[in-house]
């Protein structure tokens, strides 16, 4: 059995306690959502952490999904399932649930937030590349109140995030347009492992012209939440297998993959594109239907 | 209620598993689950390092923790003369780590604890000084010119290599590839994998001070050879020592060996006088215990024109880690991997190999693996196919023209194997007609003209297992023969203890089917007991397949033996003669007069009875043997695997797979079908997804089950299964051994079906794992990958 070093465990019962607690404990407290990420790496002893704030007590407050005027908004503490099952994002955004039908496993879902998805920023993470294909805006509250940055700011680096110390993210707000439609798709070793690469897509259609594109992609390096360049190529066009192929080269010139075990970098840019035309296929394909 | 409940077969046939009511409800008892008063635990520290010489070992801080009892490292283990350890193939193994370390999870020193949390904190506080050495990462290397040796504790010690080994006749094999049409060579790679059983290593040590006593509960395979070995190693008298395997969470041969952590358990159970538990966790089971394979190989094969296979040769580079610590009979250094002939008749063969140090963690034989004959088979069945596209014939083709004829059994090879029986070919056709081979290629052919890739995949493979004759094999001069005791009660209930450990095979219920069959007690009425030394009789333990084979032949030679007693007591009861006695299953009667008959249940309460007995005969009804196989047993199979590709992702799906396996006689189908659907999921695994990597400074990339992928339901087809039946000739009841044969005959069906699918690339070859990216290196002509 893998068992943590000590630690402080505290409880919180508000986002203003967790807030509070973060500020005085200072950078040896860590927020634990879900877990999943987390609790391995204290199990591995990876990570030095001193105080567990458990947050899970927020639920109530930060677990929702829902419609409000042009946007949907997501609570932090909203779990894989919840997204998975969510009938607002079903309809809206087709991507989330095909993105959570092949995160992890049931009993990661039922546990897992999209807080701490985005939060943990593991470049293999898929909420990322989903997120930023949405054109998504992360709610960061502190002490001093909220503030909102764009997703495709929101990563720094790996296991990077713009939530400063004292912070944590509370909300992440989706844009809805219309005419739009979005779709997922993720290439694994196996089920359950972490994507090979993983490529998220949204489209927003007009009379029969693209108005916007969007592609998020996943474990390829670099600085891909949303990859530039695909909607000043789309935008104006109609849809076409050439476009699409236009968008993957695009999509494979931007990221910066590396070789390991789940693949060469060959491969992973090889699949940037692929995925690429994939998503924007299918997304196109959908939006006739909404 | 199934079927299968309502029709209990008094011996042979389809029932559920009577172990499992206890499984299934959360009632199997573990070592982990071993709780004894003023029990410690006990916990390893591991080398970070691949290869370093160890400068200083700091352990106050340790030793100052408030719930610490004690701190051992290898110099105080030296100081006992316990700090190295026989291997399973006369070599030596560190416990703890003296000189240097040789692989990242080397044991360094141990930590002995109120409880596990603590024993782990403790462990952040030794300091271990290391002075870092070049390591041996890559086998290709690892006997280049002025490589790092690693094993300098040996003496004169100047290189890497272990021993070389070879079988068949390299002339022979050499004038018939001179003559041949056609030789096809290729490069094959069985890659370093790991059993990963559910339940990792573990044991708790309680030596008894007053009594001199020590019980071990522990993780082991073969209880009986362990004990032995730990009479020799700590110089503890043998009877003193009793060694329990409980219930086990899955071996696959990666319970054979005697790792470190048993061994330190005991040493701090002497040094402290306490019950003292160590199980590893799930990063030290991947790093630190029985690989499996590791062969690099290179294959040749030698053919007419016209598709007649001549001859089989092949060059092995085999990585051994940095012990070898393999775990197979003495006179076999590679295993039974001198099979690679497979089940094709053929002129000439010739195998070389050579073992290597790397510094790597040390294994070889595990993982469901019949000595070496996973390595065996899917080289052949791997060489075969890559025949069959260079002569571009139907690889079913090319095999049914090539395996041995019934008529031609008992079958030599070229490397002197003796197959006992086999009758190749039915087999091969109820395979394909399960899966309905020609319209496979029909839809096959339909599928590459619109540039889909679907691969159809065959393998066909000869096992040996039931190690085996004991003028031929040992492990460490323990001959490989198994003891069986069985002891019917006054009312007719049986109990028979079996050497051999069950670590999830059915052995409560095959073992209780074979007696019930040769002496008529209903299953219910006969309890198995197995692993714990003190309550069977001795016999080298449980792996290789060789439980039915072995202790199958045993139980049921012993309740033969027991039913000939009966006869003679029956025969008294019955006032007949013997001659004038049939059995029907589970009473005499005499011949001719039916109803003067005695059950089993009434000879066994006379057998204890007051009343007089035959001359000559004890009272009671138990027997005693112990058998000694005269041969191996050779079961086959035909697998046929169909895969789909995704032409732009490369991503493989296992459509349908169709195992046919001949194991002889089958006891209980249900259990053999589990045995094959288990083995089957290990080989699409094993093809697919699984690989223990290392990096160039010698880190495991595979140290957890997020990087080393074990296949799961969604990654498999819904198995079908089929049977022949060719019964051994030499065994009692005529059965073979099937716990391995699907692992070892699936991973070849695999890889074959993938690379068919890939053959508009023009792929003749790729090496497991077969992972997406691996896939489409191979489609881009880059079969062999750098990582």
């Amino acid at each position: 059995m893998q068992v943590p070093a000590p630690f402080e465990y505290e409880r919180a019962t508000s986002v203003d306690h967790a807030i509070g607690l973060l500020d005085r404990l200072g950078e040896s407290a860590r927020l634990v959502a879900g877990g999943h990420s987390l609790l391995p790496m204290m199990k591995l002893r990876l990570t030095d952490l001193e105080y567990l704030i458990d947050i899970n007590g927020l639920h109530g407050e930060l677990g929702y999904v829902r419609r409000e005027g042009d946007e949907v908004r997501i609570g932090a503490m909203t779990r894989h399932r919840e997204l998975l099952e969510s009938e607002i994002l079903a309809e809206l955004f087709p991507v989330f649930m095909e993105a959570e039908k092949v995160i992890a496993d049931p009993i990661v879902r039922n546990r897992g937030t999209i807080g701490g998805s985005l939060c943990q920023a593991d470049p293999s993470e898929d909420l990322s590349a989903v997120c930023g294909a949405l054109d998504a805006v992360c709610v960061i509250r502190g002490a001093d109140g909220e503030r909102l940055v764009p997703m495709e700011e929101f990563h720094v680096g790996p296991y990077e995030t713009a939530v400063a110390p004292g912070e944590m993210l509370v909300e992440v707000r989706l844009p809805v347009r219309p005419g739009g439609c979005s779709a997922f798709e993720k290439v694994e070793r196996r089920v359950g492992d972490w994507a090979v690469v993983s490529a998220a897509a949204a489209v927003w259609i007009d009379q029969g012209a693209f108005t916007d594109a969007r592609v998020g992609l996943a474990a390829v390096g670099g600085d891909t939440v949303g990859v530039g360049g695909i909607a000043e190529a789309l935008r104006g066009q109609r849809p076409s297998e050439e476009l699409y192929t236009r968008a993957g080269e695009i999509a494979a010139q931007s990221c910066d993959p590396a070789t390991d075990a789940r693949g060469s970098a060959e491969y992973k840019r090889h699949l940037a594109k692929e995925l690429t035309r994939r998503t924007l296929r299918r997304a196109v394909a959908g939006t006739g239907r909404a | 209620m199934t079927a299968v409940e309502e029709e209990k077969p008094v011996g042979h046939g389809r029932m559920l598993r009577k172990e499992d009511p206890r499984f299934v409800r959360g009632r199997g008892r573990y070592v982990d689950d071993v709780q004894l008063p003023g029990m410690l635990h006990l916990a390893i520290l591991r080398s970070p390092m691949a290869h370093a010489r160890i400068v200083s070992i700091d352990t106050s801080a340790a030793q100052a923790h408030p719930k610490v009892v004690a701190v051992v490292t290898g110099a105080d283990l030296a100081e006992k003369g316990l700090a190295w350890m026989p291997t399973l193939s006369n070599d030596v193994q560190a416990v703890l780590a003296t000189d240097k370390v040789r692989f990242q999870g080397q044991e360094v020193a141990f930590v002995v604890a109120e409880d596990h949390y603590a024993a782990r904190d403790a462990l952040e506080l030794i300091d271990v000084e290391y002075d870092m050495l070049d390591p041996v990462v890559d086998v290709r290397s690892a006997l280049a010119q002025g490589a790092p040796v690693v094993r300098d504790d040996l003496e004169d010690k100047a290189d890497n290599h272990i021993f070389d080994w070879e079988t068949g006749d390299a002339d022979a094999a050499e004038a018939v590839f001179a003559k041949a049409d056609v030789v096809v060579t290729e490069d094959i790679v069985y890659p370093r994998v790991h059993p990963a059983p559910m339940e990792t290593c573990g044991s708790v040590a309680d030596f008894d001070p007053v009594e001199g006593r020590l019980t071990l509960w522990s993780t082991t395979q073969a209880p009986h050879a362990h004990r032995t070995l730990y009479a020799m190693v700590a110089g503890l008298p043998e009877h003193k020592i009793r060694v329990i395997a409980p219930d086990i969470g899955g071996g696959f041969g990666g319970k054979v060996p005697i790792y470190p952590g048993y061994v330190c358990s005991i040493v701090a159970s002497l040094v402290v006088g306490k019950p003292v538990k160590w199980v590893e966790d799930r990063s030290e089971n991947l790093i630190s215990t029985g690989f499996a394979r590791d062969y690099i190989m290179r294959g040749e094969i030698a053919a007419t024109r016209d598709g007649r296979i001549l001859g089989i040769r092949t060059n092995v580079l085999a990585d051994h880690g940095a012990f070898n610590a393999q775990a197979a009979p003495t006179k076999y250094p590679a295993g039974f991997f001198g099979v690679f002939t497979g089940s094709y008749d053929i002129e000439a063969a010739h195998a070389k190999l050579t073992a290597v140090y790397t510094n790597k963690a040390p294994g070889g034989v595990a993982y469901a693996c019949s000595f070496r004959i996973t390595e065996a088979v899917y080289l052949v069945e791997r060489i075969v196919d890559c025949l069959a596209h260079e002569l571009d014939v139907d690889p079913v083709q090319l095999r049914l023209k090539n395996l041995i004829k019934p008529e031609q059994f008992p079958y030599t090879t070229k490397t002197g194997w003796v197959y006992d029986s086999g009758d190749y070919e039915p087999t091969l056709r109820e395979a394909m007609r399960i899966a309905d081979y020609d319209e496979l290629r029909r839809e096959q052919a339909e599928k590459r003209a619109r540039g889909e890739l679907m691969g159809i995949g065959l393998s066909f493979f000869t096992e040996a297992v039931g190690a085996g004759p004991r003028k031929d094999m040992d492990i460490l001069g323990l001959g490989m023969a198994d003891g069986c005791e069985l002891r019917v009660h006054p009312t007719g209930k049986a109990v028979v203890r079996l050497s051999v450990q069950t670590q999830g095979q059915g052995h409560e219920t095959t073992f209780a089917q074979i007696v019930a069959e040769e002496i008529g007690i209903p299953v219910d009425d006969i309890d198995v007991v197995h692993g714990d030394t003190d309550q069977t009789p001795f016999g080298l333990g449980t792996y290789g397949s060789r439980s039915t084979p072995v202790s199958g032949a045993a139980a049921a030679l012993v309740a033969r033996k027991v039913r000939d007693k009966a006869r003679i007591i029956a025969s008294g009861m019955l006032e007949a003669s013997v001659a004038d006695l049939e059995w029907t299953k589970g009473a005499f009667s005499v011949k001719g007069d039916p109803e003067r008959s005695v059950t089993i249940q009434e000879i066994a309460l006379r057998a204890h009875g007051a009343g007089d007995l035959p001359e000559g005969i004890e009272g009671g009804l138990d027997a005693q043997i112990c058998y000694n196989p005269e041969n191996l047993t050779y079961p086959h199979g035909a697998y046929i695997c169909v895969v789909d590709i995704d032409p732009g992702t490369a991503q493989v799906k296992v459509r349908r797979f169709v195992a046919v396996d001949d194991c002889g006689t089958r006891i209980n189908p249900m259990i053999i079908e589990g045995q094959v659907h288990g083995g089957l999921t290990d080989g699409v695994g094993m093809a697919l997804m699984e690989m223990i990597s290392f990096d160039e400074d010698g880190n495991c990339l595979g140290g957890s089950l997020m990087d080393y992928l074990l296949p799961t339901a969604l990654e498999v087809p819904e198995w079908e299964t089929g049977y022949t039946v060719t019964p051994s000739p030499h065994h009692p009841i005529g059965a073979k051994g099937v716990g391995e044969s699907a692992t070892v005959g699936s991973p070849p069906a695999v890889v074959n079906a993938v690379v068919d699918a890939l053959k508009p690339f023009g792929v003749r070859h790729a090496d497991m794992p077969l992972t997406p990216s691996r896939v489409w290196e191979a489609m881009n002509g880059h079969a062999k990958p750098s990582f």
